[in-house]
């Protein structure tokens, strides 16, 4: 993209149907953000892992697409992804057992009421 | 019958000269991404807004699919193999059984939210993201090549058994601490 205020009704029609890298970022960002609101809006503890889990999915969008279209040597950009994934695993079940442990001892999924170390 | 044969060969040729000068391919392939890419973010959106819990877990699972179609698309097809296991398959019934394991009498209700003021704080912590995000998207100059980079499987497999061979040993044991610990989080340390 060059100067933005001398595009053409041609030139956006063009850059709408060749997709490129931008357009993978672009995608990634809007998930990402999504799941940032979320992350701020929502009370549950759950709702807000699933949230989570958006915003890590929307930045391996970003890896595979940083492989695929700019040049690489080797499928490294992929692989970084794929320990995303592992590390995201992993954090979706401490996240589940910290959710179910800590409704037996409180009785709350609520973010809110989780507040005992304020003082 | 020959001739009409023929007739009919150069009519398809010519239009299918035709529809790729017209960059129809291109059309085509800008139709899947844009399709896919609507299924994800259109579920995401759904996760974020919907109201009972269980909903916001299915429309999860499908945002998952979606960018995992999007990895076949891109040629990383053991990238979207594992998305599907993994994102579709586990995290999906983990995130489910906490939703049960966690159940609240009234389940119509069971993702609330919060004030609209905090509702309104977040969309423009969420937006000024977003907006930065794009423009420095759109106005960063990319050398775009995309290299024939062959089999990803082998390449992969190649990469993570030679050059990457810590970090894959590393995540083994993160995997296997995450067990343990998720086990003994949920069972209490006294009962496990």
């Amino acid at each position: 993209m060059t100067d933005p205020f001398s595009l053409t009704a041609m030139d956006i029609f063009r850059f709408a149907t060749h997709i490129g890298l931008t357009h993978y970022l672009l995608l990634a960002a809007l998930l990402f953000a999504i799941g940032l609101f979320g992350l701020l809006t929502r009370r549950g503890i759950i709702p807000a892992l699933m949230c989570v889990e958006l915003m890590l999915n929307a930045v391996n969008i970003n890896l595979v697409a940083f492989n695929h279209y700019l040049p690489m040597p080797d499928h490294s950009g992929q692989l970084m992804a794929i320990f995303s994934i592992a590390v995201a695993a992993a954090e979706i079940a401490i996240g589940v057992a910290l959710a179910f442990r800590v409704y037996r001892d409180r009785n709350t999924v609520n973010l809110d009421d989780l507040d005992h170390l304020k003082g | 019958m020959n001739d009409l044969l023929s007739l009919v060969h150069s009519l398809v040729n010519g239009g299918m000269d035709m529809a790729v000068e017209m960059g129809a391919p291109d059309l085509i392939q800008a139709g899947i991404f844009y399709a896919l890419a609507g299924v994800a973010v259109l579920s995401a959106l759904g996760v974020v807004l919907c109201r009972n819990v269980v909903h916001s877990a299915l429309l999860l699972t499908a945002s998952f699919i979606g960018v995992g179609c999007l990895y076949l698309y891109t040629a990383a097809d053991f990238m979207g193999a594992v998305q599907f296991l993994v994102y579709g398959g586990a995290v999906a019934i983990l995130i489910v059984m906490a939703i049960m394991l966690t159940r609240r009498e009234d389940m119509a209700h069971s993702n609330p939210s919060r004030s609209l003021l905090h509702q309104a704080g977040a969309a423009i912590v969420a937006g000024g993201f977003l907006l930065t995000m794009a423009l420095a998207a759109l106005l960063s100059p990319f050398q775009e090549a995309p290299a024939a980079l062959g089999d990803s499987v082998t390449g992969l497999a190649d990469l993570m058994l030679t050059k990457y061979v810590l970090p894959f040993e590393v995540a083994a044991i993160l995997l296997l601490v995450a067990m343990i610990g998720a086990i003994i989080l949920a069972k209490g340390a006294d009962e496990a």
